[in-house]
């Protein structure tokens, strides 16, 4: 019996051998951040400032980051540029069919866009994100000039390429047992070609808040989600005693 | 019709107020009692006999929540992804409602296979019992076909490419299948059509039809009586003088309070996964279903939901290859029908025509068309369970000890099947679920045979109860 669980596991871990491609491992998104309510305001800053020019948000509101701690004078102040009202969904005006001309896809709307990655055992969403906003590289075969380490052949540039500096990547060719011992291109690292206006510790840093404000993006309830959840754990936990007990004291009477 | 109670002058006020609502509505007591204060149940329920009312639960609560959702989800193509998302957002605890209304769908999930599972390894579905486990398997055919549309509605990329592949399935079916899921889609390609007539049935038409059965399970459950883990008929040993089954207590108040015991635990469980992990882990809430569905982009993997996934696997195993080895099989089953069924004069020949004929519809139609009838099969054969099972006793507890491993590896089996379905079909894992499906039906399928063999213990007169 043993010896077939055990058989049918081995099998079963060749199975899932194939759906690991695509795109280095992905590097660990710092979770903490996404309570940090400071942290989250500069990613929204960052938000607005360098990925609402051509990515809407457009099931998230402005005043809903009250949440994270602004107010609805700030948030008009220095989070709307376009003169919408504080209420309003976060849409952009760029026409869909003007982005698919010039990027070759319309890039997608981002409210959602923690949830939707992830998965496929490399990560979650926001380990993604958080890879693949510092992975960008220098690529003169790609039409942007730009191309990435974990969404090979991207469509969009490196838009926070002031900030991070520009580099290039080193590949060296390897035999990869998987793939029959056939010559692979693995990556090896970065190069640095032009220097940026942060260092590397402040991009990632940088990076991380944004990754932490789409990350609350995605679900701004999911702080509340889980505290109530610890109350309705701590009712549902003295409410089994008291259910317990009451059984209890019904069935004593049943011999 | 009962008789008219007249009260003594100066009887209390709860008094007259029952006797006269008693006077004017009696078949609401009648049922109160038929259905709960002298409804006897055996004494000796486990930790099994829960879920039944647990699914319960779980239906009244997939109900409520439906209806606060229904008041603002947008069954148009253009609007459903963004009204869910208006619904976690900007609806007062909507997030909380809708939640509840995706983890409960995996918790109907969980606790009926756990009920079905129940049923079988204490043989409820025999002998009076066929038509309350006949119920139950409809209520379980209802509940597959309101998860499935349910799941369209968030209109995400899995709700729409899922809907996709399973309702091209029907269009495997020879002659009418394009006809078919024409007329299912409403449209060539899944659309606004589409996603409309789902709304309907998901809101209105099957819960209809489930409550409905939901009823007859339980009319028909309460005029049999419950069976228990001994497989004992407690009705066969009365009190002489009460008419009460010795066995038996009635259902209010010890089993409202034991399943109130049941529901508290449940419902730990069940929040700690919505409070704490609503997407569970991908599987309940797939992360492409929070991408907006895209007729134009298919994901590189489709599954469905996992709760389908056993029979889905099972429907993916069904290959050319397959349909050679089903060949063999039916064509042994009949020669060993010719040989051993003890079938006289003409009679004789019938199991081997007919594994002839089978043979040759085998090779006929495509394979994915016998995948479809394989997974539709899978779900079918639960039906006719209560005459599979020729064993002289129900519950488990009394047959040949390796019944147990047998039971076990049709657990182990059905996980596995369950696994393989959400992954991208590979060799191995095809040749996994080829056994596996194999297994399923031959599990069944020869329980005619299997269920009589064996040791069975001494079923004793009285079930085994230990006082708490």
């Amino acid at each position: 019996m043993k010896k077939l669980i055990l058989s049918l596991l081995a099998a079963m871990s060749f199975v899932s051998v194939a759906s690991a491609a695509e795109g280095v491992a992905w590097d660990r998104f710092p979770t903490e951040r996404v309570t940090d309510l400071a942290a989250l305001q500069r990613g929204a800053k960052t938000f607005v400032n360098y990925c609402m020019g051509c990515h809407s948000a457009s099931y998230m509101r402005f005043n809903r980051m009250q949440d994270i701690g602004l107010t609805d004078e700030e948030i008009k102040t220095n989070l709307i540029f376009t003169g919408v009202k504080v209420g309003d969904l976060m849409k952009i005006a760029m026409d869909p069919k003007d982005a698919k001309s010039w990027f070759g896809a319309v890039p997608p709307d981002l409210t959602l866009i923690a949830r939707a990655r992830g998965g496929e055992g490399k990560g979650s969403g926001a380990d993604y994100l958080y890879t693949y906003l510092r992975t960008f590289y220098r690529d003169d075969t790609r039409p942007t000039g730009w191309n990435n380490l974990a969404f090979p052949n991207v469509g969009m540039p490196n838009v926070l390429w002031q900030l991070q500096g520009q580099q290039r990547a080193v590949f060296a060719e390897e035999k990869d047992a998987e793939e029959g011992g056939r010559p692979v291109e693995v990556f090896k690292h970065f190069e640095p070609v032009s220097k940026g206006t942060l260092t590397k510790a402040e991009y990632n840093d940088t990076v991380a808040d944004l990754v932490a404000y789409l990350q609350w993006m995605g679900e701004p309830v999911q702080d509340t989600r889980v505290r109530l959840g610890v109350w309705v754990m701590l009712f549902l936990g003295v409410f089994t005693v008291i259910a317990w007990r009451l059984n209890a004291a019904f069935w004593k009477d049943i011999k | 019709m009962a008789e008219f109670k007249e009260l003594p002058a100066g009887a209390p006020v709860t008094q007259q107020v029952t006797t006269w609502l008693e006077n004017r509505f009696p078949t609401a007591f009648e049922a109160y009692r038929v259905h709960m204060s002298e409804y006897y149940a055996p004494k000796n329920f486990n930790v099994w006999y829960f879920f039944g009312s647990l699914a319960m639960l779980v239906l009244v609560m997939q109900i409520v929540t439906g209806i606060f959702l229904v008041m603002h989800y947008k069954p148009d193509a253009a609007q459903a992804f963004a009204s869910v998302e208006y619904i976690m957002r900007d609806v007062p605890w909507g997030w909380l409602i809708r939640y509840m209304h995706s983890t409960g769908a995996s918790a109907f999930f969980i606790v009926v296979y756990l009920h079905m599972f129940r049923g079988m390894i204490y043989g409820s579905y025999k002998k009076p019992r066929e038509l309350v486990w006949i119920f139950g398997c409809a209520i379980f055919l209802c509940l597959m076909a309101e998860a499935f549309m349910g799941y369209l509605l968030p209109w995400g990329q899995m709700s729409y490419w899922g809907a996709q592949v399973i309702i091209n399935l029907f269009s495997a079916i020879p002659f009418v299948g394009p006809d078919l899921s024409l007329l299912i889609r409403g449209d060539y390609v899944v659309g606004d059509a589409t996603l409309n007539r789902f709304f309907s049935f998901h809101v209105i038409a099957v819960p209809l039809v489930l409550l409905g059965l939901v009823v007859a399970h339980l009319l028909a459950l309460h005029d049999v009586g419950s069976n228990n883990p001994d497989g004992i008929e407690i009705k066969a040993r009365k009190d002489p003088k009460t008419g009460i089954p010795l066995d038996g207590i009635p259902f209010h108040p010890y089993y409202t309070v034991h399943d109130i015991m049941g529901v508290s635990v449940f419902l730990m469980i069940f929040s700690a996964v919505m409070f704490f992990a609503p997407t569970g882990g991908g599987y309940f809430l797939e992360t492409n279903n929070f991408i907006p569905a895209d007729s134009l982009k298919t994901p590189l993997h489709i599954a469905p939901v996992w709760y389908f996934t056993p029979f889905y696997s099972m429907l993916r195993a069904v290959t050319d290859d397959m349909v050679n080895v089903l060949c063999v099989v039916v064509g042994a089953a009949g020669v060993l029908g010719y040989l051993m069924a003890g079938l006289r004069g003409l009679w004789r020949w019938v199991p081997l025509v007919a594994a002839v004929v089978i043979g040759l519809l085998l090779k006929t139609f495509d394979a994915k068309f016998w995948g479809v009838v394989v997974m539709g099969l899978a779900v079918m054969i639960l039906f006719v369970l209560p005459w599979l099972d020729r064993s002289p006793v129900k519950s488990i507890r009394y047959r040949p000890g390796w019944n147990k491993i047998l039971f076990g590896l049709f657990v182990i089996n059905f996980f596995v099947l369950g696994y393989l379905g959400m992954q991208p079909p590979t060799v191995v894992g095809t040749i996994i679920a080829q056994t596996g499906t194999l297994f399923y039906f031959g599990f069944f399928l020869l329980m005619p045979w299997w269920s009589r063999i064996g040791e069975f213990k001494l079923v004793p007169d009285r079930v085994t109860f230990h006082a708490h």
